[in-house]
Order: structure tokens, then sequence, then C-alpha cells
């Protein structure tokens, strides 16, 4: 034969595996980026603009400006900032994020696709209307479901996000009470387990909130609602499956107990997920409801935002909604209302007519699901969180009787005594390859752990999450507690220290802060 | 149904694992009058990508997208070009599907985004600190007010004349339920508005736009000393980005707040959203500052790293005593936002904001130059106001008809009011050809 | 001159007329870390068992009520750049202000020192 001695050796054996220091800092896939003023080079710049004419300033008194103190680099250098970044992210598209409340289900690619189609997303909002009938159709379309799948009669898409829209909902309520002269009304009454946005909201707009506690069994407590409702409550804000993850059974009788005091009925729609397509809210006697397109609909969370939250009326409040919003002539084209004048309408919540690449997101997912499919997403959604359930309540401690909904809750009185604490729990599960589950959240239980797997969970999935948690309730209560403690070992930066960001802010980059940085170090 | 991973098999073992006999089981408290029997009725069974697409290119169909045509519409919105770089970023799914950067070991690229783009926001306002975005612009501002009211303890707050109706309507809407007091000055298309005369021992602040809603461009810093020797706040609204590239910044001329809308980078038109309010303040108002802030810190092993802090002064903790009742920010537009302006730099950006005022100097001489057309606005940066012997709304409709969006008629933001004037924008994206097509129809139109 | 706490773990130690106040050494450990302290301004009149003062730490704000009525008359300016002297020193260093007391029988109704620690163990 002929020997033939090039190519490389492919023998794997050998070598230690002991992580080693690095010169650059950097390890492997993981890279060490500095912050995009620390790659600055006089000059540089990624985007080639044509030259500027030269044109007789018109500023006037205005002296232009000196320099900004951007700092300059090149296309590549660009790409490379962001995407190693990006690296350092958990998401949707890569794990589980069993986080109760946000209902963090699959960001479909189509909703991408459509909402980047130049006839949505290269229309100004001030076009002559003739020029965006399409979009306008669209919003009446997106809204057509809206009211049909909670049985409601009227609609508003103006709200950016949920809290927005549930400060839309109070301001409806407000503004319906007003109407009719009623001005004694100074309370809004909200559940313990409420969301912290729903006292924030009716504590801005000028209501006294008074607490309902929870019963026993985790839902609000009817007849402490009874004896506070009186001529002097405006409405209830409630979630439907509640933040404990369970239906409040009594739902018909406590909006009944409410209309009879005269008040209105407000639901927050977080979790809508667990009933969508299967009970309509109107039919549970609500008034008024925010949905959060960027939960039920998919919309992508985008690391913090933009959300998206219509809110649904019933036709009691139907007059009592912001401007601007869309109707349909007779000759059927369509047009957008922009002026309140003297109706009813209550005025602008923000610039323009809404997030309309959330509405075409919202209706591009809709419209794949239809009915039936947003029937089968409600009750995937509800399996999924029992299955959750049942395979950890014998190792962890449910909070409530199951049935649970679309969320299960559980405290930590299974982990007394053994030092180890929900945060611990959660840091634990990150090592695990798991975005932790919502904590210390609702406020009704101690140190709570609130599990939302959502319908696009496969089983094999939620498999894997229940036995890394199982293994992480049995290591706790073996008393492991230095592995707890020191966790998470295996991300790009592990615990970091809130109380020196909180106590000795630093919000941005400034040349002086980083040569200080380097001092202390 | 292809975004359901459960197969029948899963559900049956999973039910057994639950001893559960069906889901319907699982939904007993729902009361049995609220129980739908099956989907509900008047909406369509489930699509394909491809009858999806269809039904959607349909509707996207029915719209004029404005890079078809030469278009000149500003008035809160700009129409910029976007380097392909930044929607391929945006889209990385460890951006486009990461939840709030809550569990700070494994968001730090979402962290270092939002610190980078507050440093960004706060050089390009002339301010000392800013937060990790807010809704929009409008919503910045009515925010922004509710802020001076708190930290001033006053209660009435003056609206320029020259403030974008969509402001100083989401402002006054505040001002109704929240409880205090919005003057609105009348519009001021010719300026000339004596804000200073209106300030007195109950003011929290003066917003004041610039450019303004007409275009105009003016320097507040007189203004500002004598807000601040009365003790009132002076805010400053932008709602052009860029012309932060060439003007003198809000912070150099004495504001305490600057809110503005950061749309014109990164971002698309969208018809109207979503977009990012961009909120930037002195530092000793910081712990009263609404909205996420993303600070620095160090991890376990001593190195860098960013959380996101003072959240104290948030919803999800205050609850009732909030400085605010925001929960989201605008995360990804606030990326695309910072990508874009990566993309510029120093050189980038202010030659984009040259090139933009020189554009709309070339457009304000072709137009003045059409017989019957006054240019109101003396001094402007890359938007101005003009006035016309027809009304405004039916020149838009005439022009339209002829492959021009020619601007937004004043009267569509103040209803009523200022029939025959028109608000027009030039950007880079305008080219002389697009100019001398839209005065050329102007001038058939108005003959 | 002796020290009395309240069923909210705040303490006051008075010195004639004038209360110095703070939040227990019992209070700071259940708090954890100070991060910030919202003082109350100078003149203000306060009333016994209402919101005096607000101390943040990383993950929640806890309001501080005053255990006498008065008025302010000095805070503890220190606490702006030094919260954590909240934690170092809750009982000494780490005091928020000072009033004139307005009504010293309210003292009465307060614990002393071996009461309220017998109070705090009955609470664990």
């Amino acid at each position: 034969m002929s020997m033939n001695n090039q190519g490389r050796p492919t023998d794997i054996r050998n070598t230690d595996s002991a992580v080693p220091e690095t010169v650059t800092g950097n390890r492997g896939l993981q890279i060490e980026e500095p912050l995009i003023f620390e790659q600055d080079s006089a000059g540089r710049c990624g985007v080639d603009l044509q030259e500027v004419p030269a044109v007789a300033s018109r500023l006037g008194a205005v002296k232009p400006r000196a320099r900004v103190g951007l700092p300059g680099l090149a296309e590549p250098q660009v790409v490379r900032h962001y995407t190693r970044l990006s690296q350092k992210n958990y998401a949707i598209d890569t794990g589980l994020y069993p986080l109760g409340s946000c209902t963090m289900k699959h960001n479909p690619r189509l909703n991408e696709k459509m909402a980047r189609l130049p006839g949505f997303s290269d229309v100004h909002p001030l076009q002559p209307e003739s020029t965006v009938q399409g979009a306008l159709e669209l919003m009446a379309e997106l809204g057509r479901w809206l009211t049909t799948l909670t049985g409601m009669a009227a609609v508003t898409l103006a709200p950016a996000a949920g809290a927005h829209g549930e400060m839309c909902g109070i301001m409806a309520i407000r503004s319906a009470h007003d109407a009719k002269g009623d001005t004694g009304r100074t309370k809004i009454l909200v559940p313990e387990s409420a969301h912290g946005t729903n006292p924030a909201t009716a504590a801005a707009c000028g209501y006294t909130v008074e607490a309902i506690p929870a019963t026993e069994d985790g839902r609000v407590d009817l007849e402490a609602l009874t004896a506070k409702l009186g001529p002097d409550v405006a409405g209830l804000m409630l979630t439907n499956p509640n933040t404990c993850g369970l239906f409040e059974r009594d739902i018909i009788t406590i909006a009944k107990a409410v209309h009879d005091a005269g008040a209105y009925f407000y639901c927050d729609g977080a979790n809508f997920n667990a009933i969508v397509g299967r009970v309509r809210p109107a039919d549970l006697g609500i008034d008024v409801m925010h949905i959060n397109l960027h939960k039920t609909f998919s919309t992508p969370h985008g690391g913090g935002g933009p959300g998206s939250g219509p809110v649904v009326f019933a036709e009691s409040l139907a007059p009592y909604v912001p401007v601007p919003y869309v109707v349909q002539e007779k000759d059927g084209a369509f047009r957008l209302v922009e002026h309140a004048g003297d109706g009813p309408a209550f005025g602008r919540m923000k610039a323009f007519h809404g997030q309309m690449g959330m509405f075409v997101r919202a209706l591009s997912y809709m419209m794949s699901h239809g009915a039936d499919g947003l029937w089968q997403v409600a009750s995937d959604a509800v399996l999924n969180a029992n299955y959750v359930l049942a395979s950890l309540k014998d190792v962890m401690t449910p909070s409530f009787e199951g049935p649970c909904m679309h969320e299960c809750l559980f405290d930590d009185r299974f982990l007394k005594g053994t030092g180890v604490t929900t945060l611990d729990i959660a840091k634990a599960l990150i090592d695990e390859g798991f975005h932790p589950m919502t904590m210390y959240f609702p406020l009704v239980v101690h140190g709570a752990l609130l599990i939302e797997p959502t319908e696009t969970e496969s089983k094999a999935g939620l498999d894997q999450f229940i036995t890394a948690l199982r293994a992480l309730a049995e290591r706790a209560k073996s008393g492991d507690v230095a592995y707890f403690q020191g966790a998470p070992r295996l991300t790009p930066r592990r615990r970091l220290d809130e109380t020196a960001a909180a106590r000795k802010p630093i919000l941005r980059w400034t040349p002086a802060v980083q040569a200080e940085k380097v001092a202390a170090e | 149904m292809r975004y359901l991973p459960l197969t029948e098999a899963d559900r049956r073992s999973m039910l057994a694992a639950i001893r559960a006999s069906s889901v319907d089981d699982l939904f007993r408290d729902v009361p049995k009058a609220a129980r739908l029997p099956g989907p509900i009725e008047g909406l369509p069974n489930h699509m394909g990508e491809l009858e999806v697409e269809r039904a959607l290119s349909a509707m996207a169909g029915k719209n004029l997208p404005a890079g078809s045509v030469p278009s000149f519409l500003g008035a809160g919105s700009y129409r910029h070009h976007v380097p392909a770089t930044v929607d391929h970023l945006v889209q990385r799914g460890e951006f486009l599907t990461a939840y709030t950067p809550y569990q700070p070991e494994v968001s730090q690229g979402t962290l270092q985004v939002l610190f980078e783009f507050q440093t960004q926001v706060s050089l390009l306002t002339g301010m000392d600190v800013a937060n990790a975005s807010m809704y929009d612009g409008a919503t910045s501002c009515a925010e922004a007010v509710m802020m001076a009211n708190r930290v001033t303890r006053r209660k009435k707050a003056i609206l320029s004349g020259g403030l974008h109706p969509h402001y100083r309507d989401t402002t006054t809407t505040d001002a109704r339920f929240i409880g205090f007091e919005a003057v609105v000055m009348p519009a001021a298309p010719k300026g000339g508005e004596d804000l200073a005369a209106q300030i007195d021992g109950d003011t929290s602040c003066v917003v004041v736009q610039n450019p303004d809603v007409f275009g105009h461009v003016r320097d507040y810093t007189e203004l500002g000393q004598i807000c601040a020797a009365k003790g009132a706040l002076l805010i400053v609204v932008v709602t052009e980005a860029v012309s932060l590239g060439l003007l003198t910044p809000p912070g150099e001329m004495g504001a305490d707040i600057v809110a503005a809308e950061g749309q014109s980078l990164g971002n698309a038109l969208n018809f109207g959203g979503p977009y990012v309010g961009l909120f930037a303040v002195k530092e000793k108002l910081v712990r009263q500052m609404p909205g996420r802030l993303c600070g620095q810190t160090v991890d376990a092993d001593g190195r860098r790293g960013f959380v996101l802090t003072l959240s104290t002064r948030e919803q999800h903790i205050r609850r009732e005593k909030a400085t605010s009742n925001i929960c989201t920010n605008s995360g990804l537009c606030a990326l695309a936002f910072s990508i874009h302006l990566s993309l510029l730099g120093e050189e980038g950006f202010t030659q984009l904001a040259r090139l933009n005022h020189a554009k709309a100097v070339q457009l304000a001489d072709k137009l003045a130059a059409v017989k019957g057309v006054e240019v109101v606005t003396d001094s402007f940066f890359n938007e101005f106001t003009v006035k016309l012997p027809k009304p405004a709304t039916q020149v838009v409709e005439e022009l339209a008809e002829r492959g021009i969006l020619a601007g937004v008629p004043a009267s569509r933001l103040f209803a009523g009011e200022l029939e025959d004037l028109l608000i027009v924008a030039a950007t880079e994206t305008n080219t002389e050809s697009d100019m001398d097509a839209y005065a050329k129809a102007l001038a058939e139109v108005l003959s | 001159m002796t020290i009395k706490y309240t069923k909210d773990h705040e303490w006051v130690r008075v010195e004639g007329d004038i209360g110095t106040v703070g939040v227990s050494e019992h209070a700071q450990h259940q708090l954890g870390d100070v991060v910030f302290v919202e003082l109350p301004d100078v003149g203000r009149q306060l009333s016994q068992g209402k919101e005096a003062a607000v101390v943040e730490s990383v993950k929640a704000a806890s309001e501080v009520f005053a255990p006498v009525s008065g008025e302010v008359v000095e805070v503890n300016h220190e606490l702006e750049g030094e919260p954590a002297r909240v934690n170092t020193g809750a009982e000494t260093e780490g005091w928020f202000f000072k009033l004139r007391l307005s009504n010293p029988a309210e003292l009465d109704a307060l614990m002393d020192e071996a009461a309220y620690k017998a109070y705090v163990e009955g609470l664990a």
C-alpha cells in the first residue's frame, strides 16, 4: 500500500477536562463582549450615506451641536457585537419559560413575515384614509375576533400594553360613573392576590384601593367582598382564572353582587389562555377586560416589549372607549374616528392608532389557529399545567387542591428547615437549563412558585422539566444548602450584586466611570 | 395543528397521570352556563400558512406603501432608511423571543443592550440619565408631566401650542383622570407664544416641543432659566430623534426632562406602532423616573454585569405607591434603535442629520416657488409648514390621486382648525426627482 | 434615656422633648440590604401610627410609621449616601429622624426593651 500521511488525527481520547483560564477571558463560544462604547474607532461608520448637498442653513438661532460622543464601528463589528450579546440570552426559542401569568408560548415566524409585508410596515399612520383601507380593515377584523372570542359588544385597540389596558378600563369605568353623576364612588376593590399593576392603576386614577382576602381554597372571599360592596365602590378588578391558577367558581354570583351595588366588573385578562375559545368572559358577567396580545396571542416579548393591550367592553361600557377607533361606513369603506368631540369617548391614550405591528401578528396567530385551534390551545394549556401539578405534588407543596387551570401554584413549605429558599431553587434550575418559574408571586402564599407551561410545550419537554425539579427538591431536602446558594455556576454571569446596583446606581457608561471601576478592581 | 405538540396518545397518558377522565373534567369549576359546547361560532377553523398569507396579503395589498411613491409625511412618524442588518439582528430568536430580564444571569444580552441604549439616549439628549424606554413619545410626555408634578408637588402643567396634539391629548386624558391641571395653549403655527407669562406658583412644568409639530426649531435656554427661577421644570419633547444629530440638545438648553420618540431610528412606520418612547432626566431626579432602569454591577466572581435596578419605584413592588403603572418597556424597538445608532456612529448620525436638514431646505425652496404656496416656518430641521390657498385636506387627496403623499394637513391633528396649513417632512429617503414631482403636481392642483 | 419600641418594629429614644426614631435590629435583619431611605421633610407634622418614612431594600419597600406624634426637627442626611447604616447600626447611627413630641403620653402605649424582645421571640 502507499502510506498517505496527509490529514489530521481524529483520536478523541486523552486530555483532562479541567476548564482552563484563557488569555482573552472568552470561553469557547461564550465571548466576553465589551460595551459598544469601548470599541470606538474615530471615523468608522457602518452606513454609507449620500453626500450632504450644500445649502444655506435654516436652523435660525439654534446652534448646531458639538460632538454627540457616539462610538464608530463598521458593519461586521456591529453584527458581531449584537450576535455575541444574543448568545447570552435565554429565550422561548431555546427553552421552556414556566412563568406563571406570563404565557410564554411559541412565537410563530409566520407572524413576523406578515408584519413585515410592506403594505403593513411601510405605511404612515397619517396617510389619507383612502390609501390605508387594508390597515383599517385589519384592525376591524382583529377587533371582530376579540369581541367574538369574549362575547363583548365593543373593543379598543389603542392601549400599548396590559397595564395601559387596565388604565383604559378604569378610565372607562370612571367615565361611566361620571356620566351618571355618580361621583361618590371612590373605591376600587382588588383581591390580595392581584398583580401589582391592578392597585397601581386604580390608585393612579384617584381611587382608594381596598384589598379583598382569599379563602382557604384560594378563591376570592365572597362574604368579605359582599361586605365591602356599597354605594362608594366604583368597581371590582379581578383576574380569572386568578393568580393562583384557579377558576373563580363564584364568578357569576360575584358579577351579580357587583352589578347590584351599581359598580362595574373589570377582569384582568392576563390568564385568558386558560379559557380562550372555550369560555366567553361576557357569559361570566364581566363588563370590561384587557387582553395581552403578547401573552394569549403569541406576539413576541422582545426582551421586555413592545406589548399590546386591547380592551373589550360589554354594552354597559361600550360608549366609553378612547379614540381613535375604526368604523365601517354603509358603502363598506373604513374610517378612523380620531377626535372625541362632545361624545362619550374619553380621550386619547397614546399617539396614533395602536400597536399595529402587534395587531398583524396577533391576527395571523388567530387565523392560523381558528376557533377549533383556540379551543385546543386552552385545553392543552390546562392539561399541561395539571400534568405538572400531578407530577410534582408529592415532592413539592401545592398551595391548593387541584385541579388547576393553565398554571399551578406551589409554596415553600416543602423547603422548611432545609435552609434553601424559593430563590435558591430558581437559581439552581437555571443551571439545569430552564428559566425559573414566577417566584414570590402571588403574595398570598409564602415563597410562591407559580408554573405555567403553556400549550406549546411537548410532553417530553415537560417530563424533562419535572425530572429536574424533582431532583432539586430532593437535593434541597437532603440538606445540600451550599449547592443552592452558589447557583447558578454555568451561566455567562453568576448571581449579580443587586444591592450595590441599587445603592450606587450606575445607569450609563461614561469614560470616567470606567476608569474608576478599573481603579477599584 | 402545527403549533401544538401534544398528540392524542400524549393527552391520554397525561390524563391518566392526573387521574382525570377528560380535559372537560379539568374545567369543572367553570359554571355550566358559561361552558361552550364546542368551538366558538362566527370564526373560521384553523388555516395553513398558505391560506393565512393569502388573506393577509390581500389586506396589505389595499394599502399604499409610503416607499412606493414620493412621500413627505412626518408629524411624529418619520420614514428613514433602516439598514438591512437591523432587522436581521432583531429577529434573532434570543432577542425576539426573550422575556423581560428579571433573571439577569441568563439575560446579559438584553441587559447590556439596555445599558448601551440608556447611554445612547443620554448622549443624544444631552441629559444625565435615561430609562430603558417607554411605550411611545406621547406616553413619555404624559409621564414626564406626572413626574414633574411629583417632584415639585404642584399640579399645573403648561402645554405649548407647538406640542403635537396626540401628545397634548394623551396628557390631558391623564390630567382628567389622574387629577392635575393641563393648561393648553392655542395652536401656534407661527410661534410667538409667551409661555413664561403663564408660569406661576402652581406650575409644575412647561412642556415644549423642539422641533415643534409645525417644524419650528427654537432655543429654549431662556425659558429654562425662567422655569428654574420659578420652581417649575422644563420638559422638552422631541418627536424626530434624528434632529438630535444636528440641533443643540435639550440637555444643553436646560431641560429637566426630555420625553421623545425614538421611532426614526431602527423602526419602520408600521402605521403608528409599535414605537419607542425615550425618557431622560437630570441626575438628581433619577429616583422619580418611571419605567425600567438597567444598572451596572458585578457578579459573584467579580465580573462586570448588568441588572434591572431601582425596581422599588415600579408597580410590582410599590403597588399603589408606584411612580407609574407601566410594566413593559418597548424592548425590541429599543434594540432596533440601538443597533441602527451603533451602525451610524458619530460620523453617520451627524451626517444623517445634516442630510435631512439639507433635503428639507431644498424641498422648502422648491415648494415656495410654486404660485400660491407660502412656507410659514422660518427656521426648521427636516419638517416645515406651508400655507395653501385651498384646504390642505383637499390638496392632499388630489395629490394622492396623482401618486404623491404630500404631507399631513394640520387640521387632521388640530380638529376643525388651521385648514389651510400642510405639515411637510423630507428625509434622506427623498430624491430630487421626488421633490420635483411634488412641486409639479402641487402646481397643477393649485392652478 | 429610655428606648421604646412599637409592634411595627420602630424605636424611639427620648431626651427631653426630642425623640430620635429608627427601625429595630430585628427589622433590619428582616429587610435585608437597605438600598434607599425616603425621609420626611423637616417641619412635617407626624401622627402616631401613620407613615413617616419609607425604607427600601432591593425587592421591597416598607413603610416606617411614626411611633409618636410630633414635628420633624432633623433628619439623618447620612442615610442618603450610606443607606447601609440602617443595616450596620439600626439602633445607633442608622437613625432616621428626630421629632419634637407633641404628646409624650403616647409613649406609655409602647413596649420597653424587654417587652419588645419577648414580642419578637413570640413572632418567630
